[in-house]
This record gives C-alpha cells, structure tokens and sequence, in this order.
C-alpha cells in the first residue's frame, strides 16, 4: 500500500521527524480555510504515484481566492489513473538546502538499502545515473538496525558532516518505519534545512508490505479507503483477489502469477486484448472463482472470459464447480473458454462437461478460441 | 543424477498436520519420498501419516536424522519455521508458504548467514522434485519424468505447464526446482543454473523467468561464460504494464528495469535460446 503525501507525513510525525504545518482539504472551502491558518501554502493533489507537479497537481496560493481555485481546479483531477480525493494545503517553507534520504529494499542485495545524498529534490534514479558518487548507501543489519557510528560515516560519505548530529537522530526515526511499519520505500525527498536550519520532512513517500498488511489494520483503516484507484482495482481488493486492470475486451483468470501473465501473453500473440490480469491463486475455492468473474464481468467492455487453470496446489473439482456456479450465479451469457488440467483434474473435466463447458485443450488453443469467439461475437 | 534432492534425502514437513501440509505429505509419499517426521508444537509424540510428530524441528532431527524440510506454515509463522529448520541443522529448506512480510524474509536471509550449509529454497515457491526419486513441495509428479532436463523457474503453475510438455515430449528431467516469486527469495537462478552445470546427470536447462528484479539477468552473465547445457529460456510479462505487481510480490517492473525485453535480450546474448510461448520450448530443445 503506498500511503499518500498527508498520511506518510502523519506516520513520520508519529516517529518523531519535524514535517511542515498542513491541513487536509477534502473541498475549496477547506483550501480557503487554510489559508486563513496557515498563509501562503502549496496546494497539493494526494495520489499514491510521482510525477503530480508536472500533471499539474501542485499550485502555490498567496490568498484565500487562489486556495479555493487551486482546490477548485485539482480536487476530481486525474493523474496517472488516479482520482485526486483531496489535497494537502502546506506552509510554505524557508529552504536553505535540500538533501535526499531514503530507506528501500535492494532486491539483488536482499536486503534493505539506505542512501543519503546532499544533492535533493531530484529524483534519485537520476542522480544515481548521472552522479553515483553523490550518493552514500548503507546496508543496515535487518535484526538491530543501523547504529550510530555506521550513520556518522554515512553522513559524513554524503559531505553532509556539519550536520551530522541532526542526521544520525533523524536517520534512526526513519529506520523505525521498516521495523514498525514493514516499509518498503520510506523516503523524505527533499529533507529540507530552513534558513533557521531546522531540519524538516519537505515530501514523503512511504509504501507499506501488502503481505504485511496483518499487522498493520489500523493503517488500513485509517489510510485505506482514501487511495480511489481503478474501480475494478478496488473492489478486487475488496473481495481479497490479486487482480490488475488492462485496457483490452478479454476477461483473464488463471492460477498463479507465472500461468497468469503468460496467458496474457498468449492471448495478445493471439491477436486479442486481455482486459485485466488475476490470479486466483494456489487452493482456490469456488467462491473466489465466483468473486474473480463477477469482477470481470462488472468491466463493460469485456466481451469474453479465458480460464486458464493448471492444478498443483489447486483442485480441479472445487475450481470447475466454481465456474459453474458463477457461471449460473451471475447468469453469464458472454462466450467462456475453461482450460483445466492438473490435480483432481478428470472430476474438474466431468463437472464442467456436465454442465455444458467445454474444457480448452492447451492454454494456446484456448487463447485462440476466446480470440475467435470473441470477434465473431458469439455466446 | 540429480541436483539438491533424491531417493536418499530423509524429509520433515513442518505443518505436517495441517490440511495443505498432510495432502501434500501423502503426495510426496506416493512417489517415494523418505518422509521420516513431521512438527506440529503440541503434537509431539503422535503419529500423522505414519511417521511421527514432533513439537519443534530441533526434536525432528535428533530423533530422526532429517537434512531437509518442506514448510507448509502459515505466512505469519513462516520466517521462524525457515529460522527453526537451519538452526536445527537442516541442509535443504524448502519454504512453500506464500505472503510472507519482505521485511521478515530480509532478516531471515541475514540470519542465515550464521548457517552456510544450509540453502533456502523459495519462499512463494512449488518446491522441487527429482523426478522417479523424491520430492518436496506441491509439484504434481504425475506430469513429471526421469531424465536430464534440468528446470528452474520462478513460477509454479507455468513450471507444471513447461513439465508437462516435456514429460510428454519424452523429454525427461533431472530436478525441477521452483525458486518462487518474492522479490527477496532464498536460491537464486544463478545458484540453481551453477548445481545444474555440475550436475553430470543434466545436459539440457530450461530457465522460466519473469518481469521483476534482474536474477535472469545474473543467471545470463553466468551462461555467457559457457557451458555445456544446452539451454532454452521463456520469460512470463512481455505484456505487463510498469509499476503494476502482477501477482507475485517480485513481479514489478519499475522504471526501465525488470522488463521481459532486458532478460530475453540478456539470455540472447549469451547464447541462450529464447521462446515465444511455453509450447515452443519442446522444439528447441531438440
């Protein structure tokens, strides 16, 4: 789950790092509201993704008027798929330099990464491309974290010595949410020193283990509902199925993530355009079988549904049952290829023969039948 | 000849009572694999399947000589299975369990440094099987034959689909080996395709990688060197878009990095056959 700007910066207060003076603005009225409070503020539309400044999600207001346009104007936006449900009105601040810091997981190191640099407010990929040398990295040990002196040789590395009692105890607070939070990226980009040279959290980007979300409800309550993405995205999530949107006509079930995007491709080399990726995963039941139809089947523009099934963990019997029964549940008339094979896979055959599927033969064949039918428009 | 399993290894299954861990412990018995105890904390001293329960790993061990385990815990228990089985002297770690936390899999990969001899496989992963030996894990022997195709991939079902074919092709295999689909796993492809190059029992490899991280990449640079496999390699997610994880925690591409078009280019370069789709795989292999 990757938090937004507001709530990532709630999270790094909590741990005890300085973030500028913000309210939440669900509405121009709120904008203007915060004006009144706060001065002179950036308007910024709350998405989990890069790249609002360019798309036209940051305004700056120096009066109560611009507040409420700005709010006006970003609040419904869309960037990169992404509603704009509210914005974050914030004080301006007095920046005297900006650092980058940043905590994520090094996936060829397999382990977590931390990286320090004193040039901030650029993306980091690119300073890492065109001046690695500016950066400084650490390897924290997982079980006890990085200790003091590891970080004073850090800041030290990033030519950022003069601050280095500010940023060891800054860096530290940070760690806590890998520990704390099962944080993946946790990032303050820019760390901003003011004039006064207080050191204060001027962006962050926090993005927290969906395979950890367990033991973390209260931030899923707290933060969850507030991410609107893709409609189907989100109510796949409410029914607890691993589903990704496409902009195709052809439904995609299969079972596991390898089987599953190969028959994405299969279907694409077949000429088709799948609409969507899911993976119902090892030990399907019929009622995940069911829930993954009937969010493919809320999509208007599918024309078509592929099941592509290979048994290990997963019993062909449970999984033909349930395409029959959510075949009959959702009355679906659209044309449905079922390619099944593996454990318990002659009852699977037998079921859904009996209830009139016909079992593909080979995911290829069947990504050329969904293909065909589909086109010709055929229930 | 065979890599990391066979007909003599002695298995513990911890999770043995539960219901995927007791099916899948009848599975791997059918087909003759040595399952000489399971753990379940509380039922040490019972018997599960015919062999007998224990309450911890380090208990399995002393009372039977176990060198390796199939993990089938739940995810928020996993970690400390994997932790339990090395410290208990455990060689071969076969972890199946999906969805354990990141942050938990980077300290165990740091504590087991503290036990060199023993090697992770997965987690997220289908396990491996030796076929006609043994196996541990969930892959369905059925689809499986002896013979000297060595298999590595980081999927499950696709990995069934690619056995299967060569199964019925006559092709046989030496081991599959299911490494999984976390973005921070125990084996590597690298470290599998190193054991299939010493492997005097395997002299053709089949690679099925996917988008995300750059383990191909690694296992490309390895096979560039040269080696006397004869090999063919398929990646799963030309058509995934960036930024999206496609069901498995490691399947992202993000950037410019982890596309199927930089591991399918890796694996050309060094002289590696690449697929099309996983029913071309069997052709080139001849």
């Amino acid at each position: 789950m990757k938090l937004l700007e507001y709530q990532a910066k709630e999270v790094l207060a909590s741990l005890g790092i300085a973030i500028p003076p913000g309210v939440v603005a669900r509405n121009p009225a709120e904008a203007a509201a915060a004006f009144a409070r706060l001065g002179p503020v950036a308007v910024k539309a709350q998405v989990p993704v890069g790249g609002r400044g360019k798309a036209g999600g940051i305004k700056l207001a120096s009066s109560e008027a611009e507040a409420r346009r700005a709010a006006e104007q970003i609040i419904g936006m869309d960037i990169k798929g992404f509603k704009v449900p509210l914005v974050y009105c914030e004080a301006a601040l007095d920046i005297a330099r900006e650092i980058y810091l940043g905590f994520t997981v090094d996936r060829d190191a397999r382990a977590n990464i931390l990286m320090l640099s004193a040039k901030g407010g650029m993306e980091i990929e690119q300073v890492a491309e065109e001046s690695p040398a500016a950066i400084a990295r650490l390897y924290p040990n997982p079980w006890r974290g990085p200790l003091d002196f590891e970080l004073t040789q850090l800041v030290f590395d990033a030519g950022l010595g003069d601050l280095s009692r500010p940023l060891v105890s800054l860096i530290k607070k940070l760690y806590r949410a890998i520990p704390d939070y099962d944080a993946l990226t946790a990032e303050i980009n820019p760390l901003v020193v003011t004039k006064r040279g207080e050191v204060i959290a001027g962006d962050a980007k926090l993005e927290i283990d969906d395979n950890a979300m367990w033991r973390h409800k209260d931030l899923e309550e707290k933060y969850g509902a507030l991410i609107e993405g893709d409609p189907y995205e989100v109510e796949a999530k409410k029914r607890g199925l691993t589903y990704v949107s496409l902009d195709g006509d052809i439904g995609i079930i299969g079972n596991g993530a390898g089987l599953c995007m190969g028959t994405l491709d299969l279907v694409q080399r077949a000429g088709g355009r799948p609409a969507n990726f899911c993976d119902i995963g090892g030990g399907a039941k019929a009622e995940v079988v069911e829930n993954a139809l009937a969010v493919i089947l809320m999509n208007p523009k599918v024309k078509g549904v592929l099941i592509n099934v290979f048994g290990g963990i997963t019993r062909g019997d449970e999984v033909a049952k349930g395409v029959v029964t959510a075949r009959d549940n959702l009355k679906m008339t659209l044309p449905l290829v079922v390619r099944m094979s593996g454990t318990r896979e002659e009852e699977g055959r037998e079921i859904l023969k009996r209830n009139g599927i016909e079992p593909g033969v080979s995911g290829w064949e069947a990504a050329k039948k969904i293909v065909e039918l589909t086109r010709a428009g055929v229930t | 000849m065979s890599v990391l399993l066979d007909s003599s290894t002695m298995v513990l299954v911890q999770g043995i009572t539960g219901r995927e861990g007791g099916f899948h412990t009848e599975q791997m018995q059918s087909m003759g694999t040595k399952v000489v105890g399971g753990t379940s904390p509380g039922k040490g001293g019972t018997t599960h399947l015919g062999v007998p329960v224990f309450d911890t790993a380090a208990d399995a061990v002393r009372a039977t000589g176990a060198n390796a385990s199939g993990i089938f815990v739940p995810a928020p228990f996993a970690a400390d299975a994997i932790m339990e089985a090395a410290a208990a002297g455990i060689t071969l770690i076969v972890c199946i369990t999906e969805g354990i936390p990141i942050q938990d899999m980077i300290r165990v990969k740091e504590f087991l440094r503290g036990y060199p001899q023993a090697r992770l496989v997965g987690a997220n992963c289908p396990g491996l099987i030796t076929p006609g030996q043994a196996k541990i894990g969930i892959i369905p022997q059925r689809i499986t034959s002896p013979g000297a195709v060595g298999l590595v991939s980081r999927s499950g079902t696709l990995t069934y689909e690619v056995a299967s074919a060569l199964s019925a092709a006559g092709l046989g295999q030496s081991t599959i080996v299911g490494i999984g689909g976390d973005p921070v796993l125990g084996l590597t492809f690298r470290d599998v395709v190193e054991l299939f190059v010493q492997d005097p029992g395997t002299t053709n490899l089949v690679l099925i990688g996917e988008i995300g991280g750059s383990d191909e990449e690694h296992a490309a640079e390895l096979l560039a060197r040269g080696s006397r496999l004869k090999a063919v390699a398929f990646i799963s997610g030309r058509t995934a878009p960036e930024g999206k994880r496609m069901g498995h925690a490691g399947a992202i591409i993000s950037g410019n990095r982890g596309t199927a078009k930089s591991k399918e280019e890796a694996f050309r370069k060094a002289g590696v056959a690449v697929a099309e789709t996983t029913d071309d795989i069997v052709g080139m292999l001849r």
